[in-house]
């Protein structure tokens, strides 16, 4: 990026790449879609509450329709009956996206090693960032935002490019 | 009381800590049900709860317990009835009480317990393409079902 200034130094025109701008762009929109079905989804209420204010990250617009989303955050429990259903959210959701994996249910299936629970939703759906804990801490939700933050600062391919996995 | 009008079908009868319980067979079950339903002098009208049981290793194998209460008398009665593990079939008691048709979806959902003349006998809390019945002793533990997706 060069900048260009005036001779009086009030700025001129600045020179990057139309990739770069939109990345910035889209670093500081993020749109998360909130897949909340458990105790997570109250940290998740947490994260994005009055103290801990994701607003700061521009992540602060949830929207609760796939269709106007780019952030999947899957915060709780997910069972085979649920998987379909998780599934096809994410297949309408907006590309280019992201998969926020929150909690040990969402991550691994957690202490629910049974036969109901789907065990770790990257059997169906690329993770970019996993979040460990039960429950993990708002901050834990903020880092993950940051996180996908910086994979759009420094060009980092997406989970989904490498999707699936052999 | 059972015993006296049911004859052979009652094999057992206790009063253990006062919950009055019947092993009855399975041939007359909905007879003996509507019979506890309707007698003035018991008027069971209230089906609170059907569920299986898995004796694994005995013989025979499941149990279905009913559990009854009269609104009106104020008293409880379980009935019991036997299955063999190669014919788990009864016949449904939805005829007697509507509201039992849930419960038995969930005994046949659970157990793979066969209601004859069930209106509706599919899985309830389960969906269509699980394999196997959970709650039955043998169901292995670390079993995973194939995952399924949204086109199928």
């Amino acid at each position: 990026m060069a900048v260009k200034r005036e001779r009086d130094g009030s700025p001129g025109y600045t020179l990057t790449t139309l990739e770069s701008l939109v990345a910035w762009g889209r670093k500081y929109s993020l749109y998360p879609f909130t897949f909340a079905t458990a105790c997570c989804g109250i940290e998740v209420m947490g994260a994005f509450g009055t103290h801990y204010d994701m607003s700061r990250f521009g992540a602060e617009v949830v929207r609760f329709s796939p269709r106007q989303a780019d952030v999947l955050l899957v915060a709780g429990t997910i069972n085979y009956k649920m998987a379909p259903v998780l599934k096809r959210i994410y297949d309408q959701m907006l590309d280019p996206k992201w998969v926020i994996s929150m909690g040990a249910c969402a991550c691994t299936g957690g202490f629910y090693n049974n036969y109901t629970v789907l065990q770790g939703i990257d059997k169906i759906l690329p993770v970019d960032v996993y979040i460990p804990g039960c429950p993990p801490n708002p901050e834990g939700i903020i880092d993950a935002v940051v996180r996908i933050q910086k994979m759009l600062e420094t060009g980092a391919p997406r989970a989904a490019e490498r999707w699936p996995i052999k | 009381m059972l015993s006296a009008k049911f004859g052979s079908d009652v094999v057992s009868t206790h009063s253990d800590f006062g919950d009055d319980t019947a092993l009855v067979r399975r041939e007359r079950i909905v007879e003996i049900l509507s019979y506890l339903r309707d007698d003035p002098a018991l008027l069971f009208d209230f089906a609170m709860d059907l569920t299986g049981v898995d004796y694994l290793g005995e013989e025979p194998r499941f149990e279905v317990v009913y559990h009854l209460y009269s609104l009106e008398k104020r008293h409880r009665v379980r009935i019991k009835v036997r299955l063999h593990e190669d014919d788990p079939v009864i016949d449904s008691a939805v005829p007697v009480w509507p509201g039992i048709n849930w419960y038995e979806r969930e005994a046949y959902d659970m157990y793979g317990i066969v209601f004859r003349g069930h209106p509706n006998l599919a899985r309830i809390l389960l969906y269509e393409g699980f394999q196997g019945h959970p709650l039955r002793k043998d169901y292995p533990k670390a079993k995973r079902q194939p995952t399924i997706g949204p086109e199928e």
